[in-house]
């Protein structure tokens, strides 16, 4: 077990965020923030479309021959005097990461962003075995200071208000004046800047994750915009990265594909402000840079995926723009997902990694409009794939009893069309007269998980099949 | 069974495959061979002036900022003339680059020390392996000429860039490091540098100077 999963509590936890004042205001940011940005950016490029389908088919083909190009990778890191290790399970990663700690005599270990570190719980393991681990990324920094996770693959810290990180900072950073004035984001953003560079200069062990190894060059490559993961990887003298095995592309040429959706989809931007390309440890004339290089390659569940539906899953490049795109997300925010990777790919992640049996829910919180899969750079079929996961949940009788006998009393009608179009009709007709007035409804009867939450629209007349049917009658006359 | 023979067995049999088959072997290596370029956006085709231009349009979009100086000998004057606009310190520190060497910075009023940062530095001048034009993005590598802690921990962030050097796009700058390094072979670290470093962590406001310099001056090089 790695970080205990609270995915089994979807319900609740949508229901607590949903009545989160303070959430609800935090989440109404990623929807102006990430949104509009990333149209409008995408909007300059003509060609981005066609690079979506690049980028797509450029992991297709380095997930169909990846055990070589892993050996061309490995060949290429070890050419440059770095080493490389593997790890099945989240418990062997963090015991590799400990042992290059150890023998580095670290103390303390500052950290640039990982997802993959947040899979394998790598903070609580350190700090078990008496190494600190100091989250460097502002947003990573501030939930480790209030002993949360991520709620956002690239901004873990996006339900959190500014007055809450003032509230923090005071908490912990006791050696400052008590009366200095934090009232604005960018006194924030200068006391961790001030806070954290001590922590940059002392660290033993720099970690980085790795947005994509280069099986050409074997190059690890970080994308930021803070400059806090390269001051992790130069500063100390070994830098371990963690990354997982579909993070492979073959060639510089084909990662610079990928790079040109990636910040698009992930924050709007044309490209990150640094992208930076490490291979092996600092070279004999060089004056900085890390003596000891290490990559810690983790499994965990994934070859598994190979061959299956969900190997369009390790496409995912983690931009982040499903969740920011997705109506669920942005209702009930990260945290409720209850476990690492939140959103449409979480929902779709988390079951594999951590079975269907404990994040069932989340594959059923999805409403199919289909607006995550139309913003994928690499256009993973999030929907295809979440009904996967529900079909294996209903033949595998996890779902619940009552959502059971409602699909069969479903199935009932769907199977005597002319019953159905009667009933749905009767149906439709009754709420369309009893919601005239008003046009929505606040309260009904057998939908109260529905109503009390938001309002039910009251029909405007006719059923689905009634105005298809008249719509095919009129398009077959023009 | 060790982890890694684990793991190459389970995408082996995952993909159904032995990793012995010739044609796939034979993909991979005229792949990694090739590389073939994909897509490349018609924005960075552009040559001469033009791409200066765009160079300079897409680099102060992402707020770094521009001048231009005729010769390399102007370099120093134009440091010093941006410091002093800024108020900030007359000082900076600088790698062992030969480039940046063989200007006058004597010339000037500048405090000049070498080496890396250990990260007391206000200002550091950096000479840059290449740039893109098609996001306004310079090229740094690393080495005793331009150590990456410059890149990082001053605030101050001056690069020093040729207008030759900058290329349209990804590609050409890829050509450009194969033929100084040669193929497949890299220098520690190449950083990719658009405009300052910057956080939106906190309520998703833009903020300027998060852990890396807070302001990025490009001095081109026009000669």
């Amino acid at each position: 077990m790695t970080v205990h999963a609270t995915s089994p509590q979807f319900k609740d936890n949508a229901a607590r965020a949903l009545a989160d004042d303070q959430l609800q205001r935090a989440l109404g940011n990623v929807k102006r923030g990430f949104v509009e940005r990333r149209q409008a950016v995408a909007d300059k490029l003509p060609e981005f479309e066609a690079l979506r389908d690049s980028a797509r088919d450029i992991k297709n083909h380095t997930l169909a021959h990846l055990d070589l190009y892993l050996e061309a990778y490995e060949d290429k890191v070890k050419a440059s005097g770095g080493h490389v290790h593997f790890a099945r399970t989240a418990e062997e990663a963090r015991d590799l990461i400990l042992t290059i700690c150890r023998a580095a005599g670290a103390r303390t270990v500052t950290k640039g962003k990982s997802m993959i570190a947040e899979e394998i719980g790598l903070n609580a393991h350190l700090e078990a075995a008496g190494i600190a681990p100091v989250e460097t990324d502002l947003g990573e920094y501030i939930i480790q200071l209030r002993g949360e996770m991520p709620s956002h693959i690239i901004a873990p810290a996006v339900h959190v208000n500014a007055t809450q990180v003032e509230e923090d900072f005071r908490r912990v950073h006791t050696h400052l004046d008590k009366k200095r004035d934090l009232s604005e984001p960018v006194q924030l953003l200068a006391e961790a800047r001030a806070v954290l560079r001590d922590r940059f200069l002392a660290a033993d062990v720099g970690i980085t994750g790795a947005n994509f190894l280069v099986a050409e060059t074997g190059t690890s490559i970080i994308v930021t915009n803070e400059g806090n993961g390269d001051l992790s990887q130069i500063l100390p003298k070994t830098h371990i990265v963690l990354a997982s095995i579909e993070k492979l592309v073959p060639t510089l040429e084909d990662v610079s594909q990928i790079l040109r959706v990636l910040a698009r989809s992930a924050t709007g931007q044309e490209l990150s402000v640094y992208t930076t390309f490490s291979t092996g440890p600092k070279r004999d004339a060089d004056v900085d840079g890390p003596e000891n290089y290490h990559v810690v390659i983790l499994d965990n569940g994934r070859s598994a995926m190979l061959g299956t539906s969900f190997e369009e899953m390790l496409r995912c490049i983690r931009c982040g723009a499903c969740m920011n795109h997705c109506p669920v997300y942005q209702a009930v925010g990260g945290h409720a997902y209850g476990w690492v990777y939140p959103g449409p790919m979480g929902a779709v992640l988390t079951p594999t990694l951590i079975g269907v049996d404990k994040a069932g829910h989340l594959p059923n919180a999805s409403t199919f409009c289909g607006r995550c899969e139309s913003v994928c750079p690499v256009r993973i079929p999030l929907p295809k794939l979440m009904r996967h996961w529900r079909e294996r949940e209903f033949e595998r009788h996890l779902t619940p009893a009552t959502f059971r006998s409602g699909l069969r009393l479903w199935g009932f009608f769907a199977k005597r069309p002319a019953l159905y179009r009667f009933a749905t009709r009767a149906a439709m007709g009754a709420l369309a007269l009893a919601g005239r007035e008003r046009g929505r409804f606040k309260w009904l009867p057998l939908a109260r998980g529905w109503t009390q939450n938001r309002d039910f629209p009251a029909p405007q007349g006719g059923t689905f099949q009634q105005r298809w049917a008249k719509e095919r009658g009129r398009r077959r006359a023009a | 069974m060790n982890a890694r023979s684990d793991i190459f067995g389970n995408i082996r049999r995952s993909l159904g495959v032995t990793g012995r088959e010739a044609t796939r072997r034979g993909i991979v290596r005229d792949r990694l061979e090739q590389a073939p370029k994909g897509v490349l956006p018609a924005r960075g085709q552009v040559s001469g002036e033009e791409r200066i231009a765009l160079f300079r349009t897409m680099a102060e979009a992402a707020f770094a900022t521009v001048a231009e100086v005729s010769a390399p000998a102007e370099v120093p004057q134009a440091v010093a003339d941006y410091l002093r606009g800024h108020n900030l310190p007359a000082a900076v520190r600088i790698g062992e680059d030969e480039r940046l060497a063989a200007m006058p910075w004597g010339d000037t009023a500048l405090e000049v020390s070498h080496g890396k940062s250990e990260g007391g530095d206000l200002n550091a001048v950096s000479h840059a392996f290449g740039a893109v034009a098609e996001t306004g993005t310079v090229a740094m590598v690393s080495g005793p000429g331009n150590p990456s802690t410059l890149n990082f921990l001053p605030d101050n962030h001056v690069v020093v860039l040729r207008a030759r050097d900058v290329q349209g796009d990804y590609e050409a700058l890829w050509a450009k490091v194969r033929f100084a390094y040669g193929k497949g072979v890299m220098p520690r670290t190449v950083n990719w540098i658009t405009g300052p470093s910057r956080s939106a962590d906190i309520e998703q406001t833009l903020l300027l100077g998060a852990h890396g310099p807070r302001r990025l001056h490009i001095v081109l090089v026009r000669d």
